[in-house]
């Protein structure tokens, strides 16, 4: 009887219509893939191409560590949008808050790394969250005070961030020949913590423990602390909060500011690599915010479901760099990851199939109605 | 004087878009349904278009069109491609109840690995850029009208049939939205639709209405915003979208608020890309950063300033419920 109640206890069924919005978007890739298969006269390369998706980061052990390497900003920026979800915000602009982090990383890393020695990379770390953190602020005080949505102000703030960024980073730490930013010196990234002995010859770094830490901390945040408890109380009823007595223009500051935190986190981490990226000064948007929404939605946002989604959409993108060996370009792993997306959205009709397929044997068919959580 | 002409002609290229893109938001938020999906609406409208202009033009021999009326087509092409695309988001916002921005921003995503994807198998080299044979559809001056002093060098010379298509359009959504049967219906729909549906309106049937009334417009408007201001599509709308929603709070989902205040962004805008040629703002050696972020900023600004008192649709985001009270 035990086994059955956790069959259909709520964070089960989540992770069914999870899994079911996961396969309605492989097969519709599969479909794409097919159609140009078709066109393109390769039909003998579909299946292939398709079970390098799926298995290249699985088939060993380098390739899992890439898939980790690629899941570390995910989960933050996954974790970012979930956590403002939680209070009913839709923070879309996760993209700008990790510019800032970016930037604040890389200046510190760049310019104080003789005077914190050692410490540097904690430091630039702490303060890449900070940068997030306030970049978030203003979106949250104008929602909380003024009624201004939030997913306005935040794609606003995308577009100041990135012009802002790209101003800061040629005022201070620019370097002309490659129209980039300085490279982060050693003292500034993150050390590996013996995490890349494990995965011989991959990209793993050594974030991957602090976003456990993370993933640890907003779980606890969210479901242990009275604070978690108000944050989801103004997201479920913003007025039955009101009415227990929650401060709800604060809420929604600190869920944003929060937010922005985590947001910034993952700009950093990306930046103090041991793989030193490169932070081109171009005019575009990181994508890393947009995948976070995405990441939060499929992880239904809880912060253990967040993990898991940016697990599997790192194990995408690994499979899509595995692309160049047929002729399909590797926006097919997009394609396949927003219409995971649209079917998430579509999470009531999968919840009444799952439903439908519990009760069967009662014919007892619960409507589930409503609700994004 | 040139220069003051030059910024007014920029701004119709700019204002343009924003005011046929926000009209298509009004008509869906109007309806009830948020639709954050205009930017990826667009995108994919301008897609089609320029791919039918990429295909069209292709042959430049006897049989390849060229000129205004392939400009149209290509128009109506885009509109009617982002009609269907937002089907999708009626779908999952009407039927199946979902989260109206869970779904809008599925689109989003969707549509920019769709183009990037797609650009890449149609186009000959296999790039994501697609080129647009743009010098054909540019009217220098238009004939007789031009001469007008004024009005002439404002409206009429230096301009593309999309801005005429623009005005055209605000007048028709004017007179829809206010003057016809469907038009007050619609708005029933989005302000208490448990009323309309009582006095026996199909709530679901206007809704969808007003998604894929946006719907077309968004795809429309998506061509509209690359033909003047771009020579190719490489796979964005530059936020566009996202703009066009400022635009439509900042308007109050009226049609001639949204109209002032598409001219008033888009005049921002084209400060921010012509600032070079005014002798004044050019002197002050800011960065050209500041003058792209001004456009945003001054929306945050404009928003903080009038949301606190919004007429939003009452029922927008709400997914209907006909038992519900």
């Amino acid at each position: 009887m035990k086994k059955q109640s956790f069959l259909k206890s709520k964070g089960a069924l989540s992770f069914y219509s999870s899994l079911l919005a996961i396969c309605a978007g492989l097969i519709f890739g599969l479909i794409i893939l097919f159609f140009v298969g078709i066109s393109q006269g390769s039909i003998g390369d579909v299946l292939p191409a398709f079970w390098t998706i799926i298995s290249t980061g699985l088939s060993s052990l380098k390739g899992f560590g890439n898939v980790l390497y690629f899941a570390v900003p995910l989960c933050f920026t996954g974790l970012a949008v979930a956590f403002a979800f939680k209070t009913g915000l839709f923070n879309i602009g996760a993209s700008g808050q990790f510019l800032l982090g970016s930037f604040t990383a890389i200046y510190i890393g760049v310019h104080y790394a003789e005077t914190f020695g050692s410490a540097t990379w904690i430091i630039a770390l702490l303060l890449a969250g900070v940068a997030g953190g306030l970049w978030a602020l203003l979106p949250g005080i104008l929602q909380a005070y003024r009624n201004v949505n939030v997913v306005v102000t935040t794609i606003m703030m995308n577009y100041i961030g990135l012009y802002l960024v790209l101003f800061l980073i040629k005022k201070t730490t620019y370097l002309q020949l490659k129209n980039a930013a300085l490279p982060i010196p050693v003292e500034g990234r993150i050390p590996y913590f013996g995490i890349n002995n494990l995965f011989p010859g991959s990209k793993v770094q050594g974030a991957v423990l602090i976003a456990i830490i993370a993933v640890i901390i907003i779980h606890i945040i969210l479901n242990k602390t009275n604070l978690g408890f108000e944050l989801k109380a103004c997201g479920h009823n913003a007025d039955a909060a009101k009415y227990a007595g929650i401060n709800h223009h604060r809420s929604i500051v600190l869920s944003m500011v929060i937010s922005g935190i985590l947001a910034g986190l993952a700009g950093a981490v990306v930046y103090q690599s041991q793989t030193m990226p490169i932070f081109s000064v171009v005019e575009t948007i990181p994508s890393y915010g947009f995948d976070g929404i995405a990441v939060a939605l499929l992880g239904q946002s809880s912060a253990i479901g967040t993990a898991l989604a940016s697990l599997f959409f790192a194990l995408l993108k690994v499979g899509g760099e595995g692309m160049q060996l047929y002729s399909f370009s590797k926006e097919i792993i997009d394609i396949i990851s927003s219409s995971i997306v649209y079917f998430s959205a579509l999470s009531i009709l999968f919840r009444n199939v799952i439903n439908y397929f519990i009760n069967k044997k009662t014919k007892d068919t619960v409507k589930v109605v409503g609700g994004k959580n | 004087m040139s220069i003051f002409y030059l910024i007014l002609q920029n701004m119709w290229f700019f204002a343009i878009p924003l005011l046929v893109v926000a009209l298509g938001g009004m008509f869906s938020e109007r309806s009830g349904i948020v639709n954050i999906a205009l930017e990826g609406i667009m995108l994919f409208g301008a897609f089609w278009g320029c791919m039918f202009l990429y295909w069209t033009s292709a042959g430049t021999g006897s049989g390849a069109m060229s000129g205004q009326l392939q400009l149209i087509i290509a128009l109506l092409i885009a509109g009617g491609s982002g009609a269907v695309y937002s089907l999708l988001h009626a779908y999952a916002s009407i039927d199946m109840n979902a989260d109206q921005t869970i779904s809008g921003t599925a689109l989003n995503l969707f549509s920019t690995a769709f183009v990037i994807f797609f650009a890449r198998l149609f186009t000959s080299n296999h790039v994501q850029q697609i080129k647009i044979p743009s010098t054909s559809f540019h009217i220098e001056a238009v004939p007789l009208l031009s001469k007008i002093p004024f009005i002439g060098p404002l409206l009429f010379e230096n301009t593309y049939i999309t801005t005429y298509i623009g005005i055209i359009i605000l007048v028709i959504a004017w007179f829809v939205l206010y003057k016809t049967r469907f038009g007050l219906r619609l708005v029933a729909c989005g302000e208490f639709p448990q009323a309309a549906d009582a006095a026996g309106i199909s709530v679901r049937k206007m809704r969808y209405f007003g998604v894929t009334i946006s719907g077309f417009l968004a795809g429309m408007g998506g061509l509209i915003f690359i033909i003047p201001t771009s020579v190719e599509l490489n796979g964005t709308v530059a936020g566009y979208g996202f703009l066009a929603l400022a635009v439509l709070i900042f308007g109050q989902w009226k049609p001639l608020r949204i109209f002032y205040s598409a001219l008033f962004f888009g005049f921002m805008k084209t400060m921010a890309s012509v600032y070079m040629v005014i002798p004044f703002l050019a002197g002050l050696g800011m960065p050209s950063q500041f003058y792209k972020m001004i456009p945003y900023i001054a929306t945050i600004i404009v928003l903080a300033i009038s949301s606190k008192n919004s007429h939003a649709p009452a029922a927008e985001g709400i997914p209907f419920d006909s038992g519900k009270r």
